[in-house]
């Protein structure tokens, strides 16, 4: 302990400190309350605002119809009602632990004791190292911050490139396009959303956005932006997106989505098991079996009950999303109260693009066959993922009764027979098998 | 300011005030009313927003869509006649709703 410190360090008096103010965050701090913590809870985050929803971000908030406060979590009175300190604008930057819990402190020097820790610190997205990344109009999206900028941005543009055809990225194309943009993605690989969806939900996609009038590039490789020089103290602003081969894309807005990196500063410098996020147990328990940790900074056993078992992914995962932020938070809740709680669900996901609803239960990652079910032309359909006999995972574009049959049977370990799930006049939830 | 009363399987009531044009579903969610998750934020892809909206407040809200309507029909507690969205019920001034929450949402 520096001796400077007005921290009397007894065990448990300093209550829980969770740094991450965030989907996991949040949750994490209620759960507390739920399960009837009554020690201080502080949750931090760097971000001016209070926490908020990120998923509108890329939908909702590019049509003006969200600000910052409207996407919030939790009402001020909430957060005071069940005594959860809510400290916005401070970056944690050191932890120090000692023998009855430690101490964080930020670059501003605010000093943070603890008697429990949590991380929640989730993810930021991937930089690409292109020539010209630090153009005005060249940007990424991750935080309302970014998406306050993306809208100012895309109000005066005319051509917008989109680097990934990824979910934010697509979903950024979609919001432009219908405002009237015109739209050119660029994805390097040789289908869209390559990592989360099965080929067939790929070249949906790809038709449905070109139906719409949206430009895509697969295979694209983008060399660098180029700009209009500006005035000689600024950064000048994007004008354009240049291929290897020299090719010119013009472009005043290029949004970059190309993934994310969880963020493992403190876990690093904590000495905590590090590989592709902080390495966690089934309890949300990192690796000095005192700081637990959620969300989209976690690694942990793959939660998936269809894949109970089974080694795929060599059963470890780190998954990007709200349902695993919430449900994570919630088991490291309780491991930090001693209760025992295991993190298993059925993942599940949204994309809203366009008029396109796409619902995904399950994780596909290990299957060896797939049905399609109804009809992609007519942009309602369902991609049914089996390994052997048993169902895994389902596409569901704008089909919600089969999300939610699968999504049912996934939760209570029942299967849907592939041949009667082909025939799309059978209600999947009618066919399912105990 | 509208009100919403939430009851309980187990008959608790919590009761929350929460702004013209918010949904019952985020009142539910800022005030931390149990029983209601909302995952994705009222974009009608969840179904853990569902409730069973009282007699009495039915007449404030509006028919359900398509999409409302078919997404009822895999919540993890079987539907009802007066099964709701939450995330689709917006709030009017004056409006003093109370709806019942299920057993369980996932
Ligand atoms: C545009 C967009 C659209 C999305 N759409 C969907 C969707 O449709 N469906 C879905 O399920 N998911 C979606 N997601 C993903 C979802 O938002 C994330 O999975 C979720 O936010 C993860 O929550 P988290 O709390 O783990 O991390 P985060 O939300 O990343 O929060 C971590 C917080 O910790 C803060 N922080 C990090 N380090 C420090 C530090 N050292 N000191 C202080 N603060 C720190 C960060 O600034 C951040 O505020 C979307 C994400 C984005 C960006
Ligand atoms: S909040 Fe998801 S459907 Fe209502």
């Amino acid at each position: 302990m520096p001796d400077s410190a007005p921290y009397t360090g007894a065990a448990g008096s300093a209550g829980t400190l969770i740094i991450g103010n965030s989907q996991a965050g949040v949750q994490l701090a209620s759960t507390l309350r739920e399960l009837g913590d009554t020690e201080p809870i502080v949750l931090v985050g760097n971000e001016a605002h209070p926490p908020y929803q990120r998923p509108p971000l890329s939908k909702a908030f590019l049509k003006g119809d969200a600000t910052a406060q409207s996407l919030a979590f939790r009402s001020d009175e909430f957060y005071r009602e069940h005594s959860i300190e809510v400290v916005t604008g401070e970056h944690i930057t050191s932890i120090t632990r000692d023998a009855f819990g430690g101490e964080a402190i930020s670059a501003s020097g605010r000093r943070f004791p603890f008697a429990r820790l949590a991380l929640t610190t989730g993810a930021a997205p991937r930089k690409l190292p292109f020539a010209g990344s630090d153009l005005r109009g060249v940007g990424y999206l991750r935080d309302a911050a970014d998406a306050t900028r993306l809208l100012a941005e895309l109000a005066a543009a005319t051509n917008v490139a989109i680097v990934g055809g990824g979910f934010i990225g697509l979903e950024v194309a979609a919001s432009a396009r219908a405002s009237g943009k015109n739209v050119t993605v660029f994805e390097a690989a040789p289908r869209l959303i390559g990592r989360a969806v099965s080929e067939e939900t790929s070249a949906f996609y790809l038709g449905a956005h070109e139906r719409r009038g949206i430009t895509v590039v697969l295979n694209a490789r983008v060399a660098g932006f180029v700009g209009d020089g500006g005035p000689d103290s600024q950064p000048g602003a994007v004008t354009g997106v240049r291929l290897d081969d020299g090719t010119i894309v013009p472009a005043e807005v290029v949004l970059i989505g190309v993934g994310v990196i969880p963020r493992t500063e403190l876990a690093e410098q904590l000495g905590l098991a590090v590989d592709n996020g902080i390495v966690v147990d089934s309890q949300a328990r990192a690796s000095d079996g005192f700081t637990v940790a959620a969300g989209d900074c976690a690694n942990m056993p793959n939660p998936s009950r269809a894949d109970a078992g089974t080694d795929f992914g060599d059963g470890r995962l780190r998954l990007e999303s709200v349902q695993n932020a919430v449900e994570q938070a919630k088991v490291a809740a309780a491991t930090l109260l001693g209760l025992e709680s295991t993190h298993h669900m059925v993942p599940w996901f949204w994309s809203d693009q366009a008029d396109l609803k796409l619902q995904i239960a399950g994780l596909s990652g290990s299957h060896d066959r797939v049905i399609v079910r109804g009809n992609p032309h007519d942009e309602k359909f369902s991609v049914l993922y089996y390994r052997g006999e048993q169902l895994i995972a389902a596409d569901c574009v704008n089909s919600p009764l089969d999300f939610m049959a699968v999504r049912n049977a996934l939760n209570h370990d029942q299967s849907i027979p592939a041949d009667l799930a082909a025939d799309s006049t059978n209600s999947l939830k009618k066919v399912t098998t105990p | 300011m509208p009100t919403v009363t939430y009851t309980a399987p187990d008959g608790t009531a919590t009761t929350a005030s929460g702004e013209a044009g918010d949904s019952v579903m985020e009142t539910a969610v800022r005030n931390g009313v149990p029983g209601i998750v909302g995952e994705c934020g009222g974009s009608l892809s969840c179904a853990t927003c569902h409730v069973f909206v009282c007699p009495e407040s039915a007449a404030f809200f509006g028919e359900r869509e398509d999409l409302e309507d078919d997404m009822l029909d895999g919540t993890a507690v079987d539907r009802q006649e007066n099964s709701r969205l939450s995330c689709q019920l917006k709030l009017s001034a004056g409006h003093d709703v109370f709806v019942r929450t299920p057993e369980s949402q996932v």
